[in-house]
Parts: C-alpha cells; sequence; structure tokens
C-alpha cells in the first residue's frame, strides 16, 4: 500500500514525531510504500538541523534525515507554516535576505499542493497530531 | 477523478494556530478540483460562531473566510448536534454561511448541515482522506 503521512506536531512537545517515524519504519519493513511525509504546524520544527538534545535523548531531526537517506523517503516541510516559525533553506534565506538556514538534510521545503497531492497519490493518508 | 476529503476541525478559532492552518490547507485542496467537505466537532463548532472579534486579543481575525469558501464550491458544513448542544449552542449561533448553486439558477442555499454524532460518523465513512486538524 501506498501512503502518504502528515506530520502535525514538533519533535519532542508532542509524541507525533515519534509514532509517525515508527509507523513509517514498520511501513517500510512490511514491504510498504511512504509516497511523502508532509509537515505542517509545528510539524515543521522536525526539518531543522540545529536541533542539540541531551545526550541520553533521541535526536528526533536525524532520524528524519536517515530515513529519507537510506529509504529515499520525501520529506516536505510547508512552506508557509516554515515561514512563520524560522524554518530556512539555503534559497528561501537568501530570497529573505536572512543570513542563515537551518533545513536539514532529506528535507526540502514547498507548498501546501505537496500535500493534497500527496493525499490523492497515495492510496491511504494518516495524520500523526494533536 | 477527484477524491473525497473531509477536513475535521476540533479546535477553538483561537488560542491555537490549528484553525487558521486548516483553512489554507482547505483552500489549496479546492484549487486540486477535490470534492471538499469540513467537519465542526468539539470547540471546532466556535470556529464558525457568529460575532468573532479578535481585536482583544491581537491577532488576525479570519471566521469572514469560511463564507468566502463557497466560491471554491466548499459548501458542505457538517457540524455535529451534539457538540453545539454540550457548550450550550444552537444553529441560531452560527455565522449564516451561504454558497450560490450554479445547478439552480445560482440560488442562495445554507453550506451549513447540522448532524447527529451518528450521521457524523456515517458523512466521515464515506471519505476518501480525512485530515484532521
Amino acid at each position: 500500500m501506498k501512503f502518504t503521512i502528515l506530520v502535525n506536531e514538533g519533535p519532542y512537545q508532542h509524541q507525533s514525531s515519534d509514532s509517525a517515524l515508527q509507523f513509517i519504519r514498520a511501513a517500510l519493513e512490511k514491504g510498504h510504500e511512504i509516497f511523502r511525509v508532509f509537515f505542517y504546524h509545528d510539524g515543521v520544527n522536525n526539518g531543522t538541523r540545529l536541533a542539540v538534545p541531551p545526550k541520553d535523548d533521541r535526536l528526533i531531526q536525524s532520524e528524519w534525515s536517515t530515513l529519507a537517506e537510506e529509504h529515499g523517503v520525501d520529506l516536505v516541510i510547508c512552506i508557509a507554516a516554515a515561514q512563520r516559525r524560522g524554518l530556512m533553506d539555503a534559497d528561501e534565506a537568501k530570497r529573505q535576505g536572512l543570513d542563515a538556514n537551518n533545513i536539514a538534510p532529506g528535507f526540502r521545503i514547498s507548498g501546501l499542493g505537496q500535500l493534497i497531492d500527496g493525499n490523492i497519490e497515495a492510496d491511504r493518508t494518516i495524520v500523526f497530531g494533536d | 477523478m477527484s477524491k473525497k476529503f473531509m477536513y475535521v476541525n476540533r479546535k477553538a478559532p483561537y488560542g491555537t494556530v490549528y484553525a487558521l492552518e486548516s483553512l489554507e490547507v482547505v483552500l489549496i485542496a479546492a484549487a486540486f478540483e477535490q470534492d471538499v467537505s469540513l467537519a465542526f466537532i468539539d470547540d471546532g463548532v466556535y470556529q464558525i460562531a457568529k460575532g468573532q472579534d479578535t481585536k482583544g486579543i491581537g491577532m488576525k481575525g479570519f471566521s469572514a473566510t469560511y463564507n468566502a469558501l463557497g466560491d471554491y464550491d466548499v459548501n458542505k458544513f457538517y457540524v455535529e448536534r451534539e457538540s453545539l448542544e454540550e457548550r450550550g449552542l444552537t444553529e441560531d449561533d452560527l455565522m449564516p454561511i451561504v454558497y450560490e448553486d450554479e445547478n439552480d439558477d445560482w440560488a442562495e442555499k445554507p453550506s451549513v448541515k447540522i448532524v447527529s454524532r451518528a450521521e457524523m460518523a456515517q458523512v466521515l465513512s464515506e471519505q476518501d482522506v480525512t485530515l484532521s486538524f
């Protein structure tokens, strides 16, 4: 089965990211396809490369990057939600005249159309949120 | 072929950003020419309550947007009766949201449909994509 995943909550604050990661790993292990993971609301904070949690905690952001690297999962951050919350890739930072970018490897920033497209293309959409 | 999209709104319009950002997704789905419905459950019923005024909390009010959705063929607003009753609200406390029916000489018709919890379950079971905010 082909899944699109929507993550609506930020890492650490809420369990959605952990649950989504666990679901995706389990689905891939069973031979399912993850068409896209879309990050919305505070979920966009899953895509920062500047998180430094305590050493004995999990590093959620890099778990996403690893997932993208090992399985080619498409990780898309909503641009409108990202702009509100200060998530930037290099191109967007340049366009906005900002002096830094903070997006983690494997993520890309794009529009809400990518969510709807994912919902249309996938057999099932699973929402992880509050 | 279009899919049936249901947006489930369960949160009050202000206090968190869910309602505002949910509306942004609704507009995009409409632009993709999907069959879009909205459900208002729990505190989500306050999103379409009459007389919203956000001046005192310093936030942009967006309640007028719901009435504009008819222009994007978004005209199925399912509101759960039990959620209204639990909050001491009736249909009269909701904004008169309408759309113009192109198949009926552009007659103005109500977009809001009050349904029971059981009917809401039935409507939800008929969807292809359910996005919950």
